[in-house]
This record gives C-alpha cells, structure tokens and sequence, in this order.
C-alpha cells in the first residue's frame, strides 16, 4: 500500500520577514510508518509540518501527498487525507463544546448529519473521550484537550496524522495515555516534537533537522546511538537511554 | 484569586446553571430570547418617572429563579459590580430635575429622586433579565436561536469566538499579571508604561493566537462558512412561554396594576 506516501522534493520556504526556514528538505515516507522529527528550537520542524497540508507552501520545491501534489487546487483532497494536531490545543478546540469540534471537520467535508454523529462518537470513543461530549472545550484539562484535538482531527478519518509537540504540557499519566492511543492508530504518523523518549517509544523512523535542512534520516535506535550527532545537533540520547548506559550509584 | 479569575469562575458557575435540567431549561431558547427580548422593551418602554409601575415586572425574575432553580445569589454579584456606573448616571437626575411631584408624608419627593429610582430598578430588572437567559439557557444555545431568529451568521460566530476565547485571554492576563507581581512585589498596580507595554504584548499574542486558530481551521477544511448543529425543536409550551409572558408585560406595560390592585382593595374596604 503505497498510496498514502508523503513526499518533499528539495523543499525551500523563506517567511515574509526573510527567514529561511528550510532550506532543500528531502524525504519520503510510505503507508504506516510513524516518523519522528526532532532537532533544536527553531530548527524549521514546525514549518516542515505545515507544508505537509498545504498551510504552508513551499518557496521553491514539491511536496506530494498521496501521490498528488499539493497546492491550491488539491488542497481539499490534502486536508482529507493529512490531519494535523497543533502544538497548542487551545488553538485547535475554538469551537464552544467538544461536540461540536469534532463535528466541524466532518461538516466542513459535507457530510450528512446522522454520518457526522457516528464520526463524532466514533472519534471520541478512539481517543476515551465520549464523556466529554457535551463540555464547553475551555473547561477540560491540558491532557482532555490534548485528546480531544487529537479526535477532531480522527472524526475527518484522515490516512497521516500529524502531531506537532504532542506530549508538550502533559503529565506522564495523561502522556503515557497518549503513547498508548497513538500505538493503537493504524495511521501514518508524522511527529514533531523535543520529547525523545517520547519518540523513541513511538517513532520506528526519525528525521533529524538542523537549520532546514535534514541532517539524518534513520532508524530511531540507531538516532539515538549517534551520540556525535545528537550533540552537532543540539539534542541529547533520550533519558532513558542515558539511564541504560550510566553507572549504578546504589 | 485575582478578580479575573474570579470572572471566570462566575461564568463556568452561569454554564453549570444552564446544564440544569428543569421546567425552564427545556423551553426552547427562541421563545426565552424572544421574551428576554420583548421584557426588555417593555421595561425600557416605562416613562421616567415609573417606579411603582414596574414592580410587576419583577415577577419574571422571580419566577424563573424559582422554577429554572438558580440561586438568587448569582444575580447579586454581576448587578452590584455595575451599579457604580448606573448610580453615576442616574445621580444627575435630582440635581437636574428639582420639581416636587409627590411626597411621602410631610417629605417632598422630587421627580429626579423618582426617576432616579427609576433607572435603578430598570437596570436591575433588565441585567436580571440578560442573566437569567444566559443561567438558564447557555451561551451556545443564545448564539444558535439568534442565528435561527436571522441574526447575520457572521455576528453570531464572532460572539461564539468571543466567548471562547475570553477565557483563553482572560488566563494569559492573568499569567501576566502574575508575572508583573512577583518582579514587583512592592507596587500595588502597574505603571502607566508597564500597562501600555502589557496590553500590547497580549494585543501581539491575540495576533498571533488568530492567525494560528485560523490556519487550524483551514486544515480542517475551513472554506469560510461554519456550520453549526442546532436543530432546536419549538413546541406548544415554548410558545406558551412566549405569548403568555410577552402578554402580562404588555398589560403592565398599558395598564398600572399596583394602582389598579390599590384602588381594588380600598373600595373593598368598608
């Protein structure tokens, strides 16, 4: 199943001010791979991920997603198919109950309503969220949120998700509830973030992006060994992997 | 708690009232509006110098706490933190209008004194009106039977993004304000600059919050238009609800019932 790939040819963008945020980012990835992107602050993960659903497009470059390309005349069948949940779920849940966030992608693709219900609690139902149907969205808690934003985006039944600092502002309950819910998606999952336990748990593949530019691409583990490259790149093993390898005080 | 916060617990506590389900909350929230409407009118209808008049009006209120079971003691809050504002309005009203046109006893009242009170028990009925409606309706509800009552959508949706928002606001105000505080712990308000500079800074984070609210949007196929649920179903006991309360503040609006009650009794006195 090769349908669902996502694609960037030497991908360039500069921001109005002049900042070049990427600078020739290439990469391919196919149906159900879970990819981590990690790399410093403002390394460019964030505006890689907005090229990914047309919000962003590019200054010089491709970018393909299920085999079409993206740009102002496929955005529609792009936004179907990439789901992207926001660093922020503040700024994903700006509708005044749960019920109706998750209602208005599914409304904005013209279903009708009774299909439009069943995506709804079938969305929170997936991430454990049907009791919090009916709750103004401003009165959940961070890790509520964090579920909910992600079930907006599951109500559209995207083929990639897309999850922009995901455990950001969570506890290890709610994050560890989080691990789990992404480990049971059959998605193709495209992660951003500086968690890299988080990663390490999740991702099989990781990306690395220093300056705009993809400084590696490989297997998690294998990532994570590069000790060399973590530190050109201002990140550090995972803890849990720094645990395995220090000495035992006790 | 800083007094932003406790606006918003005061606002999370009106949504608990709404979720209530009573007599009340199930009227449909077209006919509640629609009454809230015509109460309002006809309070505002009275002429200046109406007190006793108005005091009908004050069984709406009265009865909806009773029957929609909300605490009187929400009403309270909202009525006193205003009437500072109103109280300076209406004060102007005795200095202004000194002609003597009743008296209580050998005490000569002057008609600015009575529209002065006038004003104030307006106002008082009409916030208790606009508070009970949000108590007993919710705000989502409000927007949705405005919008079926043909209010322009784009009017209605920027007072749903208004609301939600105020509460995202509302917290990164208080965050800065927290902030402020601890790095000086000895000025009790901020500076003028301080001040300026802090509304600029959340003016800047407004900015930036829209622009990432609506790129949220468009990735959810946003095309400019929301659709928004809300088949609300008008039954027979929501149009009770509106005729027969829309009918008794007409007839207090033409007819003076306290006087007519008043007459009522004395000629039954022997």
């Amino acid at each position: 199943m090769s349908h669902h790939l996502v694609e960037m040819q030497d991908v360039h963008y500069t921001y109005p001010d002049g900042a070049k945020a990427l600078r020739g980012v290439s990469f391919r990835l196919t149906h159900g791979e879970t990819v981590g992107i990690i790399g410093g602050n403002g390394a460019g993960k964030s505006t890689l991920l907005l090229h990914l659903n047309g919000c962003l497009m590019p200054t010089s470059g491709a970018v393909r997603v299920d085999n079409f390309p993206v740009s102002t005349a496929t955005l529609t069948h792009v936004r179907k198919t990439v789901g992207m949940v926001f660093q922020n779920p503040d700024d994903q849940l700006f509708m005044p109950t749960v019920e109706e966030d998750v209602a208005f992608g599914p409304r904005n693709m013209g279903l009708p309503s009774d299909e439009v219900n069943a995506r709804v609690d079938a969305a929170l139902e997936t991430v454990g969220a049907l009791a919090f149907k009916h709750r103004a969205s401003h009165r959940l808690s961070g890790g509520e949120k964090r579920t909910v934003a992600i079930a907006t985006v599951l109500s559209m039944s995207p083929d990639i998700l897309v999850l922009d600092e995901p455990t950001a502002g969570l506890d290890p309950r709610a994050r560890r509830h989080l691990i789990e819910l992404l480990k049971t998606l059959e998605h193709t999952l495209i992660i951003a973030t500086h968690d890299l336990d988080f990663v390490l748990d999740v991702c099989d593949r990781t990306l690395v992006i220093h300056e705009g530019c993809i400084a590696a691409d490989d297997a998690t583990e294998a990532i994570f060994k590069n000790v060399e490259l973590l530190d050109q790149n201002n990140l550090e093993p995972p803890l849990s992997m720094q645990r395995k390898n220090s000495p035992t005080i006790f | 708690m800083s007094p932003i916060e406790s606006a918003l617990l005061d606002l999370n506590r009106l949504e608990d009232l709404a979720r209530q389900d009573t007599a009340l909350h199930r009227i449909d929230p077209c006919a509640k509006v629609l009454t809230t409407l015509v109460f309002l009118v006809a309070v505002a209808s009275f002429n200046k110098y109406a007190v006793a008049a108005l005091l009908p009006l004050c069984i709406y209120p009265i009865v909806l706490i009773a029957v929609g079971n909300l605490q009187p003691s929400f009403l309270f809050k909202p009525i006193l933190l205003a009437l500072p504002f109103v109280f300076c309005m209406a004060i102007f009203n005795p200095l202004f209008d000194r002609v003597i046109i009743m008296s209580i006893g050998p005490a000569p009242i002057s008609g600015g004194w009575v529209s002065f009170c006038s004003i104030l028990l307006r106002f008082a009925l009409s916030v208790s009106a606009a508070l009970l409606l949000l108590a007993s309706t919710g705000f989502y509800p409000i927007c949705l039977a405005l919008r079926r009552l043909g209010v322009p959508r784009v009017f209605t949706l920027q007072l749903l993004f208004l609301y939600r928002y105020l509460f995202v606001l509302a917290e990164e105000t208080t965050r800065v304000a927290r902030a402020h505080a601890l790095r000086a712990p000895e000025q009790r308000r901020m500076k003028p600059s301080v001040f300026a500079s802090v509304v600029g800074s959340l003016l800047l984070r407004t900015l930036g919050r829209a622009r990432c609210i609506h790129t949220a949007m468009l990735s959810r196929g946003f095309t400019g238009r929301i659709s928004q649920s809300g088949q609300l179903d008008f039954y027979c006991r929501d149009a009770l609800f509106l005729v027969g309360w829309s009918a008794f503040f007409v007839m207090a609006r033409l007819f003076n019932l306290p006087q007519i009650l008043g007459e009522g009794i004395l000629n039954c006195l022997p």
